[in-house]
């Protein structure tokens, strides 16, 4: 299948429109709240929520006996909630520290679920089948009306952060300077969590329990790299999620056999790898052009220096001396020499080299400015 | 009690204590996480030792699937250390593109691997019994069981060989890398046991239930005590409780064993959460209590010290000058009355 047959695709077909929407809306959502999280160290939290949020759905197919899915994401607001602040109540009210509350929560209120899941199909309800599909996620069993849900409430997160971005910015970056300005903090914060819980309820029927963190961490810490300002972050991160879910739902809908969530995750994996690797002010790639860069340059003071420390010891500057002489000092190599040769501080005739006015000047400019930082 | 629910009890047993012991260094030394993210990762290896082996139970499996946790925990180091991201960020990045790995391969190759990613997650603890191990044709035991008591072997022998390294360099890391210990040798020693013990439980009880049962007994248990020794005991004495008594809640719902050791493992925590004398939630709230009271106290006798006058000394007043409610003022007043 060539891509633009895969394009006329999604705009004809209802069932790939509907799974390209849906997975493109839960993205750019789950980047831009997964910003705040990843900013506010509560990375890990979105695990631990995806994970809290089984029982809840459990809970509330056994009360209702009904597979609706708006019920049941209800379900898993409320449970995901309950986890998150009985997360927060270990980490205030005890010693233990966040990551075993994390630890905690995830995997008791995992088993808890399992227990109910497995509890759930030993029953003779016909209607059960199918509820597993939280715990990975199938795509391929979005509808329309899910589709709606999600952008709604994507609409809704949109305007509560654009009402509270002031607040939300200032609570992000500095909390008690907040507090002191009058704010109130506690209902903020709750805000924030409440909102980065609903987006993650609302992707667990698409990547499922297990890799629902993954969607909330990997667009904002893509995002994180291009840029240090938070609107432009939590935009780019939008757009990171998004696409995402486009390309994921793209590859895993050319083959057989994949199954959206994971590929998914891995292709914002890949906007993560790149953007480690490429980002211009942060990026390895250019951080270690520049160290090499800053060798080459020390490299090549070190050579000017020691040049000079020669020329110094002749009545003449510009007295020539053989390239030999500098083979035992480790800062020399053709290159640098030629570069000297271009700022204009060294000649080069055949064999023999010999500093220019300015090149000794520089040199000895080199030398006090050292020797003063030294004292 | 058949022989196989016997098996099933003494399975579930060897995992908690094997799990209990290196959890509680993992939650003394904060990281946690670290081992959801290794019981996620292993995936791939479990899958592609699988490919190779042909065997759940095989040592290569066994090997190959600890070995891609190390790799998680040297990948989670390297991303931090080149100061991109926080190290809870690199965890949350990490295992889940592990997991989907191990995922996109199971599904790729559904047709020529029994390997379903639930029993990964999950494990079966109720077919333990029936993979036997066959020695020169004679009926030893459950393979599981021995995988499981073997790890445990290891990992006691570990522990009482390194128990004062182990020591030192949990709670001082510098003082450790002063004395001569190499925490980086200890650190990676730590975590090639949690790899190891996940692996070899993940097939019994289930990536998440490894987790709960590295977590969980060792959380409980340092919400009663401050002692090493006694932090570890009390560790395994819950960790094989829940595994006992949840298999029987498990019997009587006809539920996942796993499922029902992990609820009876959160019970225990939230009665310890709720009820540990010195630091459970109610403890807690009730010393702060007290100490309100007392500073209440101290605010009176000074309000005593500072007016001398009749009025001013009526109860009633307490409510304005102060700003105390009526039932307040009267608690602090009773105080007072007996401590005088």
């Amino acid at each position: 299948m060539d891509i633009t047959e895969y394009i006329k695709l999604v705009f004809t077909d209802y069932t790939l429109r509907t799974i390209t929407l849906g997975t493109a809306i839960l993205g750019a959502v789950t980047g831009m709240l997964g910003s705040f999280a990843v900013l506010r160290k509560q990375s890990l939290l979105g695990d631990a929520i995806s994970h809290a949020a089984l029982p809840g759905i459990a809970i509330a197919f056994l009360i209702t006996g009904a597979k609706d899915s708006n019920t049941l994401l209800i379900g898993a607001l409320i449970s995901g909630l309950i986890g998150t602040f009985w997360i927060r109540g270990i980490v205030t009210k005890t010693h233990l520290k966040s990551d075993t509350a994390l630890g905690l929560i995830l995997s008791l209120f995992f088993g808890f679920g399992m227990l109910l899941l497995t509890f759930i199909q030993k029953q003779p309800n016909a209607n059960q089948a199918g509820l597993d599909k939280y715990l990975f996620g199938q795509a391929a069993t979005l509808v329309e009306s899910d589709v709606w849900l999600m952008a709604i409430v994507t609409g809704i997160c949109l305007i509560v952060m654009l009402t509270f971005w002031k607040e939300f910015k200032i609570l992000l970056f500095d909390a008690d300077y907040t507090q002191t300005l009058g704010f109130n903090t506690k209902f903020i914060d709750i805000l924030i969590t409440t909102f980065i819980v609903l987006a993650i309820v609302l992707g667990l029927q698409t990547v499922g329990v297990v890799l629902m963190s993954a969607m909330l961490l990997a667009p904002a810490a893509a995002a994180r790299q291009w840029t240090n300002s938070l609107s432009v972050m939590v935009f780019l991160a939008a757009i990171f999620g998004a696409f995402s879910g486009v390309f994921g739902t793209a590859i895993s809908a050319s083959q057989n056999n994949l199954s959206t969530g994971p590929v998914i995750v891995l292709v914002a994996g890949v906007f993560v790898i790149f953007s480690f690797i490429f980002s211009p002010s942060r990026g390895l790639l250019f951080k270690q052009i520049r160290f090499i860069k800053n060798r080459r340059d020390l490299e090549l003071h070190k050579t000017l220096a020691f040049m000079h420390h020669i020329a110094e010891t002749h009545e003449d500057i510009s007295h020539p001396h053989a390239i030999k002489l500098l083979n035992n000092f480790q800062g020399y190599t053709r290159s640098t020499l030629q570069k000297l040769v271009d700022k204009d501080y060294v000649e080069l005739n055949g064999n023999m080299w010999s500093l220019t006015k300015t090149g000794f000047e520089t040199a000895a400019n080199l030398y006090t400015k050292q020797s003063t930082e030294d004292e | 009690m058949s022989n196989a629910q016997i098996e099933i009890q003494l399975i579930a047993s060897i995992v908690a204590v094997a799990c209990a012991i290196p959890g509680t260094f993992l939650v003394l030394r904060k990281m946690a996480m670290i081992s959801d993210a290794i019981s996620h990762s292993i995936l791939p290896g479990i899958v592609i030792g699988f490919f190779v082996t042909q065997d759940l139970n095989s040592p290569l499996l066994i090997l190959l699937a600890a070995l891609t946790g190390i790799i998680t925990v040297v990948l989670v180091e390297y991303i931090q250390k080149t100061g991109l991201v926080k190290e809870d960020t690199a965890i949350g990045l990490v295992f889940p593109a592990m997991f989907s790995i191990g995922v996109i391969l199971i599904a790729k190759n559904a047709n020529d691997i029994h390997l379903d990613v639930d029993a990964v997650l999950l494990g079966e603890l109720a077919f333990a019994p029936f993979d036997r191990l066959l020695i020169a044709g004679t009926d030893v035991g459950p393979k599981s069981l021995w995988v499981v008591g073997t790890i445990l072997l290891i990992t006691i022998t570990l522990l009482i060989l390194f128990f004062k390294e182990l020591k030192i360099s949990t709670f001082d890391k510098g003082l450790a890398a002063s004395l001569g210990f190499s925490p980086a040798i200890i650190h990676y020693g730590l975590m090639s046991v949690a790899s190891v013990t996940t692996v070899g439980s993940f097939d019994a009880v289930g990536a998440i239930l490894v987790v709960a049962l590295m977590i969980a007994p060792a959380a409980a248990a340092y919400l009663l005590t401050t002692d090493l020794k006694k932090m570890l005991a009390l560790a395994i004495g819950f960790g094989i409780f829940s595994a006992i008594f949840g298999y029987w809640v498990a019997h009587w719902l006809d539920a996942s064993i796993a499922g029902s050791i992990t609820t009876v493992l959160g019970l225990v925590f939230l009665l310890v959460y709720l009820f540990a004398p010195l630091k459970g939630v109610i403890a807690v709230m009730y010393r702060e209590k007290q100490q309100r009271t007392e500073v209440s106290l101290l605010t009176f006798l000074l309000h005593l010290k500072n007016h001398d006058e009749l009025e001013e000394r009526h109860v009633n007043h307490l409510r304005e000058h102060i700003n105390w409610q009526k039932v307040r003022a009267k608690t602090v007043l009773d105080l007072a009355k007996k401590t005088i």
